[in-house]
């Protein structure tokens, strides 16, 4: 016995040693619930794996190891009652009533589904509570990932067996949430990202000064410089949104060594335009053009982060949303200096020139480790 | 531009949050006779057998004898596999026990074993360390200790828990537990000598599993010295002993393509697409071969597969999941985070591997820092890590 305990041991500690590569897939349904605009009920869609349900309560009538669609489609009354009675819907604290509608099929990674209708006739509104049960007994692994759709907003709860119920919130307060995450993360992105606040500030640094032959001298008033940086900064945005929107939304996608190199030159030849102007009085078409790209490079953040399922707008939005606040601020911060300084000597010579020669120094090099995969600043 | 250190955290939160159907469209089939699935394995005599164990069961759900046989042979079944369906039905099994502080000692070695396959290393080890203490001639949880402490790179508490085999396990068994520590820890060439030695010696004709195991260490330990020949050798004789064994295959796989061999590792992997590890390395291989008709749709599915575990929220799957990124969607900073994860979780070379492979993909040398220090302070010996920490070395200074 002991011999015997070992060896079947050692299958298994091959397991543990071997750590073995995620395999097929653990059982997962998917539900997605509706709530119903103007009304308590709460519409159902409920994706459960076949291979579960033939687990549970059997499916294959002739036992052959197929299941076709009349062997499973006789079953709908049993898979309706048996997964309904695992799941328990509340709202406002009082218990819906189920009632299963047709079944469909879909596929899944790991294989075909049915896809269970039904309607929660709840008798009244309030905040949902949703208690998850299916397979439970069987297959306590088994996960239940829920979506809520309450108008335009999306709520995702993942439930099992260690985490049975859950209370959806009235309101948009999960898409909210999610929404403000991505402002953050927007505005997280423009600050740390030194390359666009380089971008910006080259394009900006002229703005409260007018070229006079072959130098400057400073603008009148406020409002000149304010319509500069307006134009500038709304170029700027529109482009970035522009790139930004087809990218995320998956229309177009570059490689991102390509766009980051691209970044890097936008900023060297904003840099280089304050000492040796070309542009002149379009920066804000360089502003637009760049922007394009830059855009890109945010798309990429974006891609890292992930775009919500069901609330891919919500997210987007947000995300650029953020971004534009981001660089307000830095505007906001940069104006006013730049204004007081304008007339000196020292914004015209160190600020506007040293700052833009530093500017094409940094801008060289990241462009030299961007196209050539080489790694010169330490991190 | 790279995401500051503590979004991954938040990037990992947000996917894991976001779950909604996956499916394509749901349909009416057309016709009644329209075959929906094939079941796993029906005709297999084996699980004819596990049904009616299950069933014996059901008659007495609380009966221990029962429920330890029945997960046991649902464990080995959700092994040979790859299907961890299969550790569901074991821990439903176990069920009436699952929860208690300290439940049978046949039942705490089975939930060590389910906890630790789904990556949840710490809890396993607290039931294993009870079990130790409580049963100290259990040589199956002497081993599976020493296993789960070399995957938390726990090596002295490793060396220690192989140590208490000797009296309890042959020397075979005792052997390779040593020798698999002690590869890892600066005694690469001495380790693969003895136990070399010791399989050598050793009568093992009716344990084809010990014999596989052995010699897919002894491949992987050739393999990390360089000893390409001699790796390939033992990865075919251990793939005649153990055919579909996932781990073998996924290893051998990964040294074919490490050796630009990707023809041969095409064709291995060709039958075991449903193991999502397997197909990571088969659009690896094609991707190499440049067969990207082929590969378009094996990366649509991967992308489905990976998608669907991180909704589960579940970290089972981030080394494919990080090489996935990587090697097959070029997105070296997402590859970085998500190997940052499981570079919490686990440190074997594959993990620490990724890690320094996103890093230089991504230009992140600070993140590369706790596998540097690994490999230092455990000596670690491995030339395709070598070649990666040396690629650090030269670009930022002491790296």
């Amino acid at each position: 016995m002991k011999r015997l305990w070992i060896l079947i041991g050692l299958f298994t500690a091959a397991a543990t040693w071997s750590l073995p590569v995620a395999a097929h897939k653990p059982s997962d349904a998917y539900l997605r619930l509706t709530l119903e605009q103007g009304s308590a009920d709460v519409r159902g869609e409920w994706d459960i794996a076949l291979r579960d349900l033939d687990y549970a309560i059997g499916l294959d009538a002739d036992n052959d190891g197929r299941l076709t669609w009349d062997e499973v489609r006789t079953r709908h009354g049993a898979i309706a009652a048996y997964a309904l009675a695992r799941l328990h819907l509340e709202r406002g604290g009082a218990a819906c009533a189920l009632v299963p509608g047709n079944q469909l099929v879909d596929r899944h990674t790991d294989g075909t589904y049915t896809v269970l209708a039904f309607v929660a006739h709840c008798p009244r509104a309030g905040p949902l509570a949703v208690e998850y049960r299916l397979f439970a007994d069987v297959d306590p692994q088994h996960k239940g990932l829920a979506s809520v759709r309450d108008g335009g907003s999306v709520r995702t709860l993942v439930l099992g067996s260690d985490h049975p119920r859950a209370t959806v919130d009235e309101g948009a307060a999960g898409a909210a949430s999610g929404f403000l995450a991505y402002v953050r993360h927007g505005i997280l992105h423009i600050w740390i990202g030194y390359d666009h606040i380089l971008f910006l500030v080259s394009l900006l640094l002229p703005a409260v000064l007018v070229r006079e032959g072959r130098g400057w001298r400073a603008v009148a008033g406020m409002r000149a410089a304010l319509a500069d940086v307006l134009k500038i900064v709304t170029a700027f945005t529109v482009a970035h949104s522009i790139t930004l929107s087809l990218a995320a939304l998956g229309v177009v996608a570059l490689p991102s060594r390509w766009v980051e190199s691209a970044i890097a030159l936008s900023v060297l030849l904003a840099a280089l335009n304050n000492v040796l102007p070309v542009a002149r009085g379009r920066r804000w078409a360089a502003a637009f053009l760049f922007g394009l790209v830059h855009g890109f490079g945010f798309a990429s953040v974006l891609a890292d982060l992930g775009l919500q399922p069901g609330a891919l707008a919500a997210s987007l939005v947000g995300f650029n949303l953020g971004v534009e606040i981001g660089q307000l601020t830095i505007v906001a911060a940069f104006l006013p200096l730049a204004y007081l300084m304008r007339a000196t000597w020292f914004y015209r010579r160190v600020v506007l020139v040293g700052g833009s020669g530093a500017i094409m120094l940094v801008a060289a090099l990241w462009l030299g480790e961007r196209l050539f995969d080489l790694k010169l600043f330490p991190v | 531009m790279k995401p500051g250190v503590a979004m991954h955290a938040v990037v990992a939160a947000l996917l894991a949050g976001a779950a909604a159907g996956a499916g394509a469209a749901p349909r009416l089939p057309a016709s009644g006779a329209e075959v929906l699935e094939e079941l796993p394995w029906r005709a297999d005599p084996q699980q004819r057998e596990l049904r009616a164990l299950r069933a014996r069961l059901q008659e007495a759900p609380r009966d221990l004898v029962r429920a330890v046989e029945v997960a046991r042979r649902y464990i080995e079944a959700g092994r040979r596999e790859a299907d961890p369906r299969y550790y569901g039905y074991a821990q439903a099994a176990l069920g009436p026990w699952w929860r208690q502080t300290a439940p049978p000692p046949q039942v705490r070695l089975l939930r060590a074993t389910l906890l630790q396959s789904e990556h949840r290393f710490p809890e396993a080890l607290a039931d294993l360390a009870a079990l130790t203490a409580q049963r100290p001639d259990d040589a199956q949880a002497w081993l599976t200790r020493a296993t789960v402490e070399t995957v938390r790179a726990d090596y002295a508490a490793a060396t220690r828990s192989c140590a208490r085999l000797s009296s309890l396990a042959d020397e075979l068994v005792t052997t390779a537990c040593i020798a698999n520590v002690g590869a890892m820890n600066g005694r690469l060439a001495a380790s693969e000598r003895l136990l070399a030695a010791v399989r050598a010696r050793a009568d093992d004709a009716d344990k084809p599993a010990v014999d596989a195991w052995v010699l897919t260490m002894l491949a992987e330990m050739a393999q990390r010295r360089g000893a390409a020949a001699s790796a390939d050798a033992r990865f075919r004789d251990a793939l005649r002993v153990a055919p579909r064994d996932t781990y073998l295959l996924g290893a051998y796989a990964d040294f074919l393509l490490d050796a630009g061999r990707h023809d041969e590792a095409a064709a291995l992997l060709a039958p075991h697409a449903r193991v999502d590890g397997l197909l990571l390395r088969h659009a690896l291989a094609l991707r190499a071969g440049g067969r990207a008709r082929d590969l378009a749709p094996e990366l649509a599915e991967l992308a489905a597969r990976f998608d669907a575990g991180e909704r589960r929220g579940d970290g089972v799957h981030l080394r494919e999941q990080a090489r996935f990124e990587l090697a097959l969607r070029g997105n070296a900073r997402r590859a970085l985070a998500i190997a940052r994860r499981n570079w919490d979780v686990q440190k074997e070379t594959p993990d620490a591997r990724i890690l320094l492979e996103a890093a230089l993909g991504a230009h992140d040398a600070t993140a590369a820092r706790p596998v540097l220090d690994w490999m230092r302070d455990a000596r670690v010996e491995d030339v395709q890590l070598a070649r990666l920490a040396a690629q650090f070395n030269l670009d930022g200074g002491k790296g």
